[in-house]
């Protein structure tokens, strides 16, 4: 109960990586199913339906609930002890983004057992999304699905952006951010200007797919490109809006672990902010081959290329950095390190991919599903493991075993390479992604099995990982604030895991680097800039929670309105649209309650401080 | 109860209440983020809207079906309800609580009037003109994008409706201010979003 009603940022951070954790474990079981159907040729383990289901999961799934909530995790649970505050701007908002993406990816998920999950690929391609391809429910779960999850993303993203605008300690300037909190501030800003986009795309194809609308149907006057165009405007952008959080862990991970300050800094923020915006002006290069002509082409190929200077850039300020330092291998570091040479290839098949003519040869080959999945899989995940490998102790007080991350590490990355460098030469050579076998003897054979032994392997470094975290669990609760010994921002001047007000005195801030910057000066603790009083706190609520199923049970009830169901009842209240109303008068009925009743919290009390020996 | 409420108007309330607390600038600050987001979302539709609006499938185009005098009446109800909104705000940095609740009530009236002129339009385009949600790529996007806005309308009708309850039941304090100020913010915005719509769907329909 206290789980539901929570409205503290450390809590919902651990909210968001067991939600996350969840989906990202359904996404790997679904991924290790292609694998296995791809790992002979004409396997027949699975059908062509199920084979594309299959794909069309995995890639939502890892996507919008895997990976993001990882991240949002992480954002949650840092970024305002890295900023020195109490907690977000909107304690109840960020409560309520949780439980959207929660319902959000229930519903999606609850496709499998109630009539077909969506079959038209994660891009949900029209016309093939639209009810004359794909007469299952399953599109309808994907559109109103994501439309719930991608609110909650949307909450949180301008959460995340007022925390940081106002809610800084007093000193921290922007340009004295720690990377981490900087990379989350571009992609807040990211996910506020490119999701709505998504909103409507959801929308329209929802109209089309349920009102019998014609936005992208020919034969009413529709284009379907428009929704490449609408999607990708997205779709591209969120691509960045994965990778910059990870690129700000790693900035954090490789000074702490070179000794060292982090090179380049100002370069660095100035990097991201110019890979964000370039990010929003490249999305049609997915779509070369639609037939845009040369002129769009060519622009957008030289467009895409152009996100290599930037990136390079941050690529090189990290090898300076552990240029000279003391560079220890810790686990988070190995895999900060590991990240640096994965990503960097997944980048330079971007930039081959971005050029227009190679496109044709390479496109909707397996050479794409290693490009991608050497960003995601290479930079994303790996990013990932570094942070939650390094702030683990933060989070939970309690350090992971370092023999077992070291395992994870050498299987995952081992298994990583295995399952996605040789996909490049099939895709070369020849073979198709989204097809559900192929036929001896064309040269795919041996490497499709390293690919799937590869892929295992990956299976077996999460599992570690989890052994991991159970086995840390089971440790009593004792880390110092600084347990790496070198932490250089906020997070490590505060006790592991942090009080609920997390900071007794907000901090003075005297440079980049805050806490490395008081060390230097040797000093052990950070100057508190306002003297011991009592802290308020927002009260815990159930609303989110309510609210979030009110959203749940209106989009239920709108995928089933025009159903023809055998029981008159279910007729009568999803055909009238009762289900989808009464959905909508619950959330709205909250919303209302939270207007009426004025929240005005409650206080810690300085005495109370004191007594809990911080 | 409602003249304790003055007193303490009077007495307290520092200069600009919307921006007296934390919460209260957060506010107003995540929500001018949020108008940057919903200007995409509006982007987005206006762009799916030009891309269709010669669609029409056999169906009426927007020439035959339009009635400027009608989308005028509605234009024009609609702008001065921004500027009574602008009075109730100017009201609430006075302080003057009273006209502040007038102000919003005339808002709100006006807002009504805008969404009964546009239920009466699309009646009369989906009765007596044949022209419905699946009749064309045009009238899809038509009904899309004129319908988010209305849909707009009416929820600030009953936000802005349940802020005037509040404003009798607890006054002007530092805690309403903020939503009286944001809640304007939103329907300046709606406003702004019907001048596009004015221009790129009617005007751009009738002579374009």
């Amino acid at each position: 109960m206290d789980w539901l009603t929570t409205v503290d940022h450390k809590k919902i951070a651990i909210l968001y990586l067991l939600g996350g954790g969840l989906f990202f474990g359904i996404g790997g079981i679904e991924a290790l199913l292609i694998r296995l159907q791809l790992i002979k040729p004409m396997n027949d383990m699975l059908d062509a339906q199920t084979f594309n289901e299959l794909i069309t999961m995995h890639g939502t799934t890892m996507i919008f609930l895997g990976v993001m909530p990882i991240v949002f995790a992480l954002m949650n649970a840092l970024i305002p002890l890295q900023i020195g505050a109490r907690d977000v701007a909107f304690p109840f908002l960020n409560a309520l983004g949780f439980w959207t993406f929660l319902f959000g990816g229930i519903l999606l998920n609850l496709s499998w057992v109630m009539g077909g999950a969506p079959d038209a690929g994660w891009t949900a391609y029209t016309p093939l999304s639209s009810s004359m391809y794909s007469e299952t429910h399953g599109v309808d779960f994907y559109t109103v699905g994501l439309q719930i999850a991608g609110l909650g993303t949307l909450i949180g993203g301008l959460n995340f952006l007022a925390t940081i605008i106002t809610m800084r300690a007093p000193g921290m300037s922007f340009m004295r951010m720690p990377m981490f909190t900087w990379t989350s501030f571009v992609t807040s800003a990211m996910i506020l200007f490119a999701f709505p986009a998504i909103t409507v795309g959801l929308v329209l194809l929802t109209f089309d797919r349920i009102l019998g609308a014609n936005f992208f149907d020919v034969a009413g006057g529709g284009n379907p490109v428009l929704w490449q165009h609408i999607f990708w405007i997205f779709g591209h952008p969120e691509v960045y809006i994965l990778i910059l959080p990870a690129f700000g862990v790693i900035s954090e991970v490789i000074p702490t672990f070179s000794r060292k300050r982090l090179f380049g800094y100002s370069s660095m923020v100035f990097a991201t902010i110019l890979i964000a915006f370039l990010g929003f002006m490249v999305w049609a290069h997915h779509m070369f081959t639609t037939g845009l002509g040369p002129v769009a082409n060519a622009l957008f190929s030289i467009s895409t290329m152009l996100i290599a200077v930037p990136t390079g850039i941050k690529i090189f300020n990290w090898l300076f950095t552990m240029w000279g330092g003391q560079v220890s291998f810790t686990t988070p570091n190995l895999f900060a390190v590991g990240f640096i040479p994965t990503f960097t290839m997944g980048g330079v098949t971007g930039v081959m991919l971005a050029s227009a003519p190679a496109d044709f040869q390479f496109h909707d080959t397996y050479f794409v599903v290693a490009h991608f999945h050497y960003v995601i899989v290479g930079g994303m995940v790996f990013g990932l493991f570094a942070g939650l490998h390094y702030w683990w102790p933060k989070m939970f007080g309690r350090m992971l075993s370092e023999p077992l991350g070291k395992w994870t590490f050498w299987t995952f990355a081992i298994g990583f390479h295995m399952t996605f460098f040789v996909q490049h030469f099939l895709g070369l050579i020849g073979m198709q992604r989204r097809i559900v076998t192929y036929l001896p003897n064309q040269g795919f054979d041996t490497m499709n099995l390293i690919s799937t032994v590869g892929a295992f392997l990956m299976g077996v470094g999460v599992i570690i990982f989890l052994v991991n975290i159970i086995r840390t669990s089971m440790k009593p609760i004792g880390v110092a604030n600084d347990p790496w010994g070198d932490g250089r921002t906020l997070e490590w001047t505060i006790p592991s895991p942090p009080p609920e007000y997390n900071f007794k005195q907000i901090p003075l801030v005297r440079g980049i680097d805050a806490y490395w910057k008081e060390k230097m000066a040797g000093n052990t603790e950070m100057a508190p800039s306002e003297p011991v009083g009592p802290i308020h706190m927002p009260s815990p609520t159930i609303l989110p929670f309510i609210m979030s199923l009110g959203i749940f049970i209106a989009g239920l009830g709108l995928m089933f309105s025009g159903e023809e169901f055998s029981n008159s009842f279910m007729s009568l209240i999803f055909n009238n649209w009762i289900v989808c109303g009464l959905g909508l008068l619950i959330t709205f009925g909250c919303m209302l309650l939270r207007s009426l009743y004025d929240d005005h919290g409650w206080h810690i009390e300085p005495e109370e401080l004191e007594e809990e020996g911080v | 109860m409602a003249t304790a409420h003055v007193e303490e108007v009077k007495g307290q309330l520092p200069h600009y209440p919307e921006k007296a607390t934390l919460e209260g600038r957060n506010k107003i600050l995540a929500f001018w983020l949020f108008l940057g987001g919903e200007a995409v979302l509006f982007g987005t539709l206006f762009a799916t809207f030009l891309t269709l609006r010669n669609q029409t499938n056999g169906g009426p185009t927007g020439d035959e079906l339009f009635g400027l005098p009608l989308t005028a009446a509605a234009t024009f109800i609609l702008l001065v309800s921004s500027l009574t909104s602008v009075f109730a705000i100017q009201a609430l940095h006075r302080h003057k609580l009273e006209s502040l609740k007038l102000w919003l009530i005339v808002t709100v009236v006006l807002g009504l009037g805008f969404l009964c002129l546009e239920i009466y339009e699309f009646y009369e385009y989906m009765h007596l003109e044949n022209f419905s949600m699946t009749t064309s790529a045009f009238s899809s996007a038509f009904y899309t994008l004129v319908g988010f806005h209305g849909a707009h309308v009416l929820f600030g009708i009953a936000w802005i409706g349940v802020l005037i309850g509040q404003l009798y039941t607890k006054g002007l304090t530092v805690v309403t201010a903020p939503k009286v100020y944001v809640s304007a913010m939103y329907w300046h915005f709606i406003d702004v979003v019907w001048v596009f719509i004015f221009t790129v769907v009617y005007l751009l329909g009738k002579v374009g």
